[in-house]
């Protein structure tokens, strides 16, 4: 019987098996904000243990409130920058150089096929794109994470999607996880892995892989991964370069980080999404999706474009190439937050900043703010947004509000118009 | 060891999620004592008031999918100065459940037939629940009813619950 891409990872990363079926294994990541972090880090400095396991693999960054917004926020960035300094951690990536984790970490060529990640955010399972196992954690494992280097999990069962055909213009990575999701439920992927694979995954890019692999734990799904390929190698190759002599070298040794034909799997779903239209939630849960067309004409007061599922360059070229002289509706605002400075530089550069300032939009720094209600576009009582983020939970961007997940093409045309719209009126 | 036995919360609903558990303007505090007064302030369910609830409870127990969305360990962090260290339910987020464990808390599952029991003769009544964690089960009691429901707990999440959590046991064995 031939082994799945997490089975591989968890036997070349098993540290022992202290109980049936209870997997330590050996991390090469541990990736920290300072939101979930500075509770591990006080506890160990309280315990007399305030260590690291290697200051190489622990990769840190303020993002979810930046700059500070207030005393309480100043001080979680100030117990995370002081950490990162007594320990050597060289990788921290204060104000000025910092940008969304999930979307830092990748593009500084942090993640590997066939790595180990954890991170105390449930939104690693990001990271899974590059044919590793990254999981969410809490603070404890975290904590854990951070002194010994290891991690306890459970096996987890692989659920494989098999993507055929070929995405219509105005579709987008965003819109199949949507999709996926709604066929899951939102607890239908819980304790498993979810693989992404197929023609349609073949075609898509590191940034679309992400957004995908982004939202496995909207199903419950402990990581999301798509097998490495040349566009992994590719997109890696800046950081990898002096480790091969050739691409296709890469690529080989990469290939030891693809599941086997003969695999075993939980469930294998196949579909073709040829016909796949754009899609958008309604209601306080992931699962809960419908077409935009269905959806069209609802009323929306903020937009938002931004977070570590839809803040990347490819993300904000879409949404530019509807924006191009266009104003938004007088009946919404509308925030985009580039997630990384580098992403921020080329939108600077592509002029897509300026797209967004004449189209009527707020640009703000990187930051998760806005995406889970801490800063930088909280909504009011009553208000909805139409956002690119990964959550529509009640509340979710503030007490009171609805968000409704959709793609950054849908979110452009959406700002036009003020109600949810399908982007292909806009193509530009 | 924690405290595994008291008064009883009924939360009639799946899929409650760590957002409505502890909202994330509060993730701003650094010591859990400080998330006391807003556990499951932003709860969607009929019915429940938020204070009067949750006061002298020791025990909850929902249905399915509990502890979905974010991995703040903010939420057990929350139950815990609450005074709530066990969470029976159909079924858990891994996280969450992982996080129960790693504090040393319960988080038990059972299945979908016995949640509905408890429900329907328990909840509504004031009921105490007691965990007898080696023989592995459950006590629930109300003014009337008095019955024993058995539960699984794996050897890993035992151990971490009779350690006092995951941090003490990795020091000492890794």
């Amino acid at each position: 019987m031939g082994k799945t891409i997490a089975e591989k990872i968890f036997d070349a990363h098993r540290v022992n098996m202290p109980f049936p079926d209870t997997h330590v294994l050996k991390l090469d990541r541990v990736f920290c904000h300072e939101i979930t972090t500075p509770i591990a880090i006080t506890d160990l400095m309280a315990r007399g243990m305030d260590r690291v396991f290697d200051p190489t693999k622990i990769k840190a960054v303020i993002d979810h409130v930046t700059p500070a917004k207030d005393s309480k926020t100043a001080e979680q960035g100030k117990i995370l920058r002081d950490w990162a300094k007594r320990h050597g951690i060289k990788d921290f990536f204060d104000i000025g150089r910092n940008g969304v984790c999930h979307a830092i970490f990748p593009e500084k060529g942090f993640v590997r096929p066939g790595y180990t990640v954890i991170m105390g955010d449930s939104h690693t399972c990001t990271h899974g794109a590059f044919g590793a196992f990254a999981a969410g954690v809490g603070t404890t494992d975290l904590e854990v994470g951070i002194f010994k280097g290891v991690c306890a999990f459970h096996f987890p069962k692989t659920i494989k999607f098999v993507l055929n055909g070929t995405l219509k213009p105005g579709v987008y990575a965003k819109d199949l996880i949507l999709f996926i999701i709604k066929k899951l439920t939102v607890n239908g992927a819980t304790n498993m892995v979810i693989e992404f694979t197929g023609p349609v995954i073949d075609a898509m890019s590191m940034e679309s892989r992400m957004t995908l692999c982004n939202m496995a734990i909207e199903a419950g799904g402990t990581c999301g991964i798509c097998y490495p390929d040349m566009t992994t190698v590719e997109y890696l190759w800046e950081f990898i370069k002096d480790e091969f002599s050739t691409r296709e070298d890469a690529l080989k040794e990469y290939s030891k980080w693809i599941s086997d034909a003969d695999a075993s799997y939980e469930k294998v779903y196949e579909y073709d999404v040829t016909n796949l239209e754009p899609m958008v939630t309604f209601g306080f849960k992931p699962d809960q999706v419908k077409t935009v067309n269905e959806m069209a004409d609802t009323k929306i007061d903020q937009v938002y474009i931004g977070s570590c599922t839809n803040g990347r360059i490819e993300d904000l070229r879409i949404a530019a190439s509807i924006l191009k002289d266009k104003k938004i509706s007088d009946d919404v605002r509308a925030i985009v937050s580039p997630a990384t400075p580098d992403i921020y530089s080329m939108a600077l550069k592509e002029g897509i900043i300026e797209i967004f300032q004449n189209a009527g939009f707020c640009v703000t720094n990187p930051t998760c703010g806005a995406c889970l209600g801490m800063s930088n576009g909280v909504l009011a009582n009553g208000e909805s947004c139409a956002s690119t983020t990964n959550r529509n939970f009640n509340g979710r961007m503030g007490k009171g509000g609805t968000v409704h997940l959709m793609s950054p093409a849908t979110a452009a045309a959406s700002a036009i118009v003020g109600k949810i719209t399908n982007s292909q009126f806009y193509k530009a | 060891m924690k405290e595994f036995s008291g008064k009883v919360l009924f939360l009639d609903r799946s899929d409650i999620n760590t957002d409505e558990i502890i909202p994330a303007k509060y993730l701003t505090e650094i010591t859990k004592e400080a998330l006391k007064p807003y556990l499951l302030e932003d709860l969607s369910l009929a019915g429940f008031n938020t204070k009067e609830d949750i006061k002298d409870k020791a025990v909850l127990v929902t249905r399915a999918n509990f502890g979905c969305g974010s991995s703040r360990e903010h939420a057990p962090w929350a139950f815990e100065v609450n005074g709530i260290n066990v969470v029976i339910a159909e079924s858990f987020a891994r996280i969450f459940r992982q996080n129960m464990y790693n504090c040393g808390m319960f988080a038990i599952e059972l299945p979908k037939d016995k949640i509905e029991y408890l429900f329907e003769n328990f909840a509504g009544k004031e009921t105490s629940i007691a965990i007898d964690i080696d023989k592995e089960k459950i006590i629930v009691t109300s003014s009337d009813q008095s019955e024993e429901i058995d539960f699984k707990v794996g050897e890993f999440d035992k151990t971490l619950v009779k350690e006092g959590g995951w941090v003490g046991y990795a020091d000492k064995n890794y």
